[in-house]
């Protein structure tokens, strides 16, 4: 491949080999076979030397030997018979008094991978078991798991199986390990090796003796054993707290995945050891290497999903380096977007707002998602940000604050007005379609805030002909239909052309079949269209949840150390809301019927406590506003800023909504945050508590109930 | 379980390739390239995946150093070990590029050989594997004039064979057995600085990571000590902690090879100040185009400097040309379109010292909005002979005292990790 006249190289090297005066000079006999092994790893095709490096093999020289068989193992598969010919050298290799020579053989000829040698092999390797030197015996209990995998289908002999048990004991370390490693694949069927009390202390107890890569395998294979008392799981978990600490990072994931699957039934204990490996996580996140700085973010993000606050304090310590990658750039912000809070809120996105800039155009877009993120809970801040942002003119930028602007939206409806501000002169610098497709969708659904927003369509509908994209086309007939539907006098004669255009010329199926159905529900009636498209505008199922609900160890404990979290995240960036936002909303279910008898009992002071905060219960007679959907609940809660803090799902008894808001008034020295209840359990009270603010509550109840109200109205 | 271990150049070609196992067919090494090939960006992702197979890799010494592996094993595991094979493969061959590894393909596979065995990693200590390591490293250092200079003439003695010539420690652990090289020893102090300071000048964060690394071609044993306010440390397993508590005195048997002595951390309180600043001034001058004004502080005691200081400044889009007035001949500037960037590359700096530069860009359509994408300045910089935390070795003892003669190198340095100054 990389030379050119391979076979002319293969040809000289022949020569050369089977030369009587090379064979007898040691150096010069080595120094071919290095070139052959040099032209085989960098791609060339030797296997047409085969036989004379079988003689080659018959040598005493140790790092010849090891060259040829480097070949050897290399090519036997493609050379059967000749490979026997290297069998009976190797068997006198194995009797050899130099223990290196004894393994060397051994661990050569199982590695040739040729079931035909199986019946020569074994005897060997029943003899390495119990060889002298600790490195033979490594080789032989590795060697038989190799030969099991040869021939899957016969069985390994019982006795080997008890010999490779009672080499557990084994005083050589890396020998215990190795049976572990050989009988889990040699087991495989029946589960693995058998990890049963007496075989898991005595690993526990000799797990100081191994170095890391051993600790690991240790640590590995302990997590199937379940501890038959507490006391037990104790003792083991305190033997093993040292480990936790490691740092080594190697040792600290598996001994954490080990505490996880010990733990599974105590979530207090686990999560206490999340927190004993706070700080030899943060260190792996500033390893030298970058990869290991990588590893360690991902399973830090894991654990951020048990314990939201874990990190808080260390914020600064997932700050990008200018020089790091973008992969873990990208990592450490959506780290960052997680441990937002009111302290460092502004430290923080003053730092992302450096990235915004960022040379690598996904960093930039992913930096300014972030700070969409964050705009869910500090809108005004990030909404000032990202609109200074758009002054930039470029198109990658803006069309990445447009698009985070419609998610923020969709999520955050109070935040429309500035963005409907921000929209105005956008459409010049926008280029590709995702940016276009969010603009558009933010046009439709708030057109009659954005003064000129027809003008802006109507750009985009003289050059539909040349528009490539299909979503953007889709986007454009919605957006269009929705402004009509609120300045009809302004946008009626180009959704004419519009429509127009796509029935008689389009010639993608998709987007003639919408102008057609937008062309028969016009003729429906106006009513009827209103109905059809004017849905929401934000979407009631997400509310204010400030980050994710912390998660029980258990849904991610699998997945810790493993491949999976690495690859995670470069789907979850894609996955977050391209296209229109109502695309992946799911439609609210129609609503059993809500009766009217809604009446406000009674407003009881439960508990005026010496502390700073009251209790206060209430019982409101609503026996079916459980059966309303908790989405429009919710955004009806919303529109009187009372927010969303949890529920449990629909038809399920106890049925539970929490909720908080607080007052904003200009003359009180702190605003008063109320939290609330909302128990339903057949006929239960609704409970609020407070801090001492009686007007405030009264104000809160009353508003509540209101909505209530209004909510069965709605739907009776 | 490690089912292949490949590793790659820059430009693909195959250096070393050792199947262990026999599952996964031979062309994985051509599916990893072409993955890699295929995305752009600075670096591919760590970990990749194609029908099962998954690739696992990192970057050492410009090389990719590849394991295919199963979903299921522990990444923290296969990237510590193959940042262990690559140090392995510094300490036999002397250092790490293309050509060593090249040249010592031999000895590299006889050591993937006994480190690894059937994919499961049997050994990594070089203390072990130095028993069963019989090839011999062929050194690729070239010949070099500088060698010459140490050389002093007709033979005296010169000042500068006090200082040991920065190569000196590029060279095989093997060599010291069989062409009775000298026994040395090298205590290296390294720290990596990560600093943001704030437009107005704040320190927003400073985060010091430091290690201790011995580097030994000595064939038995030693110990040493340092005292100083550390916030986070970790030592190598070998390292006896009996007298460190009350003496900060760290006794250690180090194996031939690299090893990691101690790794620590200091966070926000600096013990001095850090050691560049910037003022810089930026605005747009009646003809369109945009300055910058920059001064460079460099607060270090005046006997030290900072080496191959490079300031890197983000410019905005489309900026054309450059014209620059520096403060000395020896200092150059340059506009770097691809990465948007003014690189002003500072040769030598010392303590003490201010120095500026005046930018004049040529960018057409600059707004007032332009200016927000002049964003945070970059530094990156060596401090030789210092370290951010003022961690020292006092004394480097060996006990017990060598026969012949040996020498024993101790050297401080300090990296920019992430050096930041926004504007």
């Amino acid at each position: 491949m990389p030379y050119l006249g391979g076979e002319e190289t293969v040809r000289e090297l022949r020569r050369a080999l089977s030369n009587p005066n090379v064979q007898s000079d040691q150096l010069r006999y080595r120094n071919t076979i290095l070139k052959v092994i040099r032209a085989m790893s960098q791609g060339v095709d030797m296997s047409g030397l085969f036989s004379e490096m079988v003689k080659a093999c018959a040598t005493v020289d140790v790092v010849q030997k090891k060259l040829v068989y480097v070949f050897l193992c290399s090519y036997a598969a493609l050379n059967p018979e000749l490979s026997l010919l290297v069998i009976n050298t190797l068997r006198k290799d194995c009797q050899d008094p130099n223990p290196m020579v004894r393994s060397l053989a051994l661990r050569n000829m199982t590695n040739l991978r040729l079931p035909s040698l199986v019946e020569y092999v074994e005897q060997p390797l029943a003899a390495g078991l119990r060889d002298r030197a600790a490195c033979v015996r490594r080789v032989a209990v590795l060697g038989w798991a190799k030969l099991h995998n040869l021939q899957a289908s016969s069985e390994i002999d019982a006795a080997v199986v008890n010999e490779l048990y009672s080499l557990l004991r084994d005083p050589d370390p890396v020998v215990m390990v190795n049976c572990l490693r050989a009988l889990e694949e040699i087991l495989k069927d029946e589960g693995g090796v058998a990890i049963n009390k007496p075989i898991t202390h005595h690993l526990l107890n000799r797990l100081k003796e191994c170095d890391i890569w051993g600790q690991c395998q240790v640590l590995r294979v302990l997590q199937r054993y379940r501890p038959q008392s507490e006391d037990e799981l104790f003792d083991i978990l305190s033997l093993l707290d040292a480990s936790l600490v490691s740092p080594h990072p190697p040792i600290m994931a598996a001994t954490l995945s080990l505490f996880l699957s010990l733990c599974s039934g105590q979530p207090a204990v686990s999560l206490a050891a999340l927190e004993r490996v706070r700080g030899p996580l943060l260190a792996a996140c500033g390893s030298g290497s970058r990869e290991m700085r990588f590893t360690a973010l991902c399973h830090i993000q894991l654990l951020l999903r048990s314990i939201p606050g874990l990190m808080g304090a260390h914020y600064k310590r997932f700050f990008c380096g200018y020089a790091e990658p973008a992969y873990i750039k990208q990592r450490k912000m959506q780290v960052l977007v997680e441990l937002v809070n009111d302290e460092n809120v502004a430290m923080l996105l003053d730092e992302l707002k450096g990235y915004c800039t960022d040379v690598n155009a996904e960093t930039a877009q992913a930096a300014i998602t972030a700070i969409g993120r964050i705009g869910r809970s500090y809108s005004d801040r990030c909404l000032e940000i990202l609109t200074g942002l758009l002054g930039l003119k470029q198109d990658h930028i803006t069309s990445a604050v447009v698009q985070t602007m419609r998610d923020l939206v969709w999520v955050c409806p109070q935040c429309s007005d500035t963005v409907c501000f921000a929209l105005e002169g956008c459409e010049e610098t926008l280029q590709d379609s995702q940016g276009r497709q969010a603009l558009l969708w933010l046009l439709g659904v708030y057109g009659e805030r954005v003064s000129s927003a027809p003008y802006t369509l109507e750009v985009f509908i003289d050059g539909v002909r040349s528009e490539a994209s299909l979503g953007v086309k889709m986007e454009l007939l919605t957006a269009t239909m929705r402004l009509f539907l609120c300045r009809p006098a302004e946008t009626q004669d180009m959704l004419g052309r519009l429509l127009h255009y796509c029935i008689e010329e389009e010639t993608d199926m998709c987007v003639r079949d919408q102008a057609l159905l937008y062309y028969r529900l016009l003729h429906c009636g106006i009513e009827e269209t209103r109905k059809v498209l004017q849905g929401r505008r934000s979407d009631p199922s997400l509310g204010v949840l400030i980050g994710r609900p912390a998660e029980p160890v258990s849904q991610w404990a699998r997945s810790f150390n493993t491949l999976e979290p690495l690859r995670q995240g470069s789907i979850e960036t894609e996955s977050v809301s391209r296209g229109s936002p109502e695309h992946t909303m799911f439609d609210p279910k129609p609503n059993a019927d809500l009766s009217n008898t809604l009446d406000c009992s009674r407003i009881e002071k439960v508990h005026s406590g010496k502390e700073d905060f009251v209790w206060m219960e209430e019982c409101v007679r609503c026996p079916t506003i459980p059966r309303c959907s908790p989405q429009s609940l919710q955004a009806a809660m919303q529109l009187v800023n009372i927010q969303t803090l949890a529920f449990t799902p629909p038809q399920t008894l106890p049925w539970r909504v929490y909720l908080y808001t607080h007052t904003c008034l200009d003359d009180a020295p702190h605003s008063t945050l109320i939290l609330g209840e909302l128990l339903y359990t057949g006929e239960e009270p609704q409970k609020a508590e407070v801090h001492k603010d009686d007007k405030a509550l009264k104000g809160f109840l009353s508003i509540l109930t209101t909505v209530l109200h209004t909510l069965s109205s709605e739907r009776a | 379980m490690i089912s292949q271990i490949f590793i790659l150049s820059s430009k693909g070609d195959h250096l070393i390739y050792k199947d262990f196992r026999g599952e996964s067919g031979g062309d994985a090494v051509g599916v990893f390239y072409e993955k890699v090939t295929a995305l752009t960006g600075d670096q591919p992702p760590v970990v990749m995946s194609h029908k099962g197979l998954h690739f696992v890799h990192v970057r050492q010494g410009g090389l990719y150093w590849v394991a295919t592996t199963t979903a299921d094993s522990s990444p923290f595991t296969i990237i510590e070990f193959l940042n262990r094979l690559s140090a392995l493969v510094k300490d036999y061959c002397g250092s790490l590029s293309e050509k060593s590894v090249q040249m010592n393909f031999a000895l590299i596979y006889e050591l993937l050989d006994e480190a690894v065995d059937y994919g499961y990693i049997q050994t990594t200590s070089s203390d072990v594997l130095k028993n069963f390591i019989q090839t011999e490293a062929v050194s690729s250092r070239p010949f070099s004039l500088f060698d010459l200079s140490n050389v002093g003439l007709f033979g005296a003695e010169t000042q500068q064979s006090k200082v040991a010539p920065s190569s000196a420690a590029t060279r095989p652990i093997q060599s010291s057995r069989e062409q009775g090289g000298k026994s040395e020893i090298f205590v290296d102090v390294i720290e990596r600085m990560s600093v943001v300071i704030g437009s107005n000048g704040m320190l927003m964060k400073a985060d010091v990571e430091g290690e201790i690394r011995v580097k030994c071609y000595l064939p038995n044993c030693s110990g040493y000590g340092a005292a100083v306010r550390v916030d986070e440390v970790s030592f190598h397993q070998m390292v006896r902690l009996d007298e460190f508590d009350s003496h900060r005195i760290l006794r250690l048997c180090p194996s031939q090879g690299e090893q990691m002595v101690m790794q620590y951390q200091l966070s926000d309180d600096l013990p001095s100040a850090p050691p560049f600043r910037l003022f810089p001034t930026i605005e747009r001058d009646s003809g369109g185009r945009l300055l910058m004004y920059l001064k460079l502080r460099c607060d270090l005691p005046p006997k030290s400097a900072a080496i191959n200081v490079a300031a890197t400044i983000p410019v905005p889009k489309g900026s054309l040309s450059l014209s620059q007035e520096l403060s000395s001949p020896d200092q150059s500037a340059e506009l770097k379109p691809q990465s948007r960037a003014v690189v002003w590359k500072i040769p030598r700096f010392t303590g003490g010292m201010q120095l500026s530069a005046l930018f004049k860009l040529e960018v057409p359509g600059l707004s007032s909005a332009s200016l927000l994408e002049v964003g945070p300045v970059g530094l990156s910089f060596e401090l030789p002979k210092l370290t951010a935390t003022g961690l020292q070795i006092r004394f480097l003892r060996l006990s017990p005292v060598q026969p012949g003669p040996s020498q024993r190198w101790v050297r401080y340095v300090t990296h920019s990790d992430s050096y930041t100054i926004r504007i």
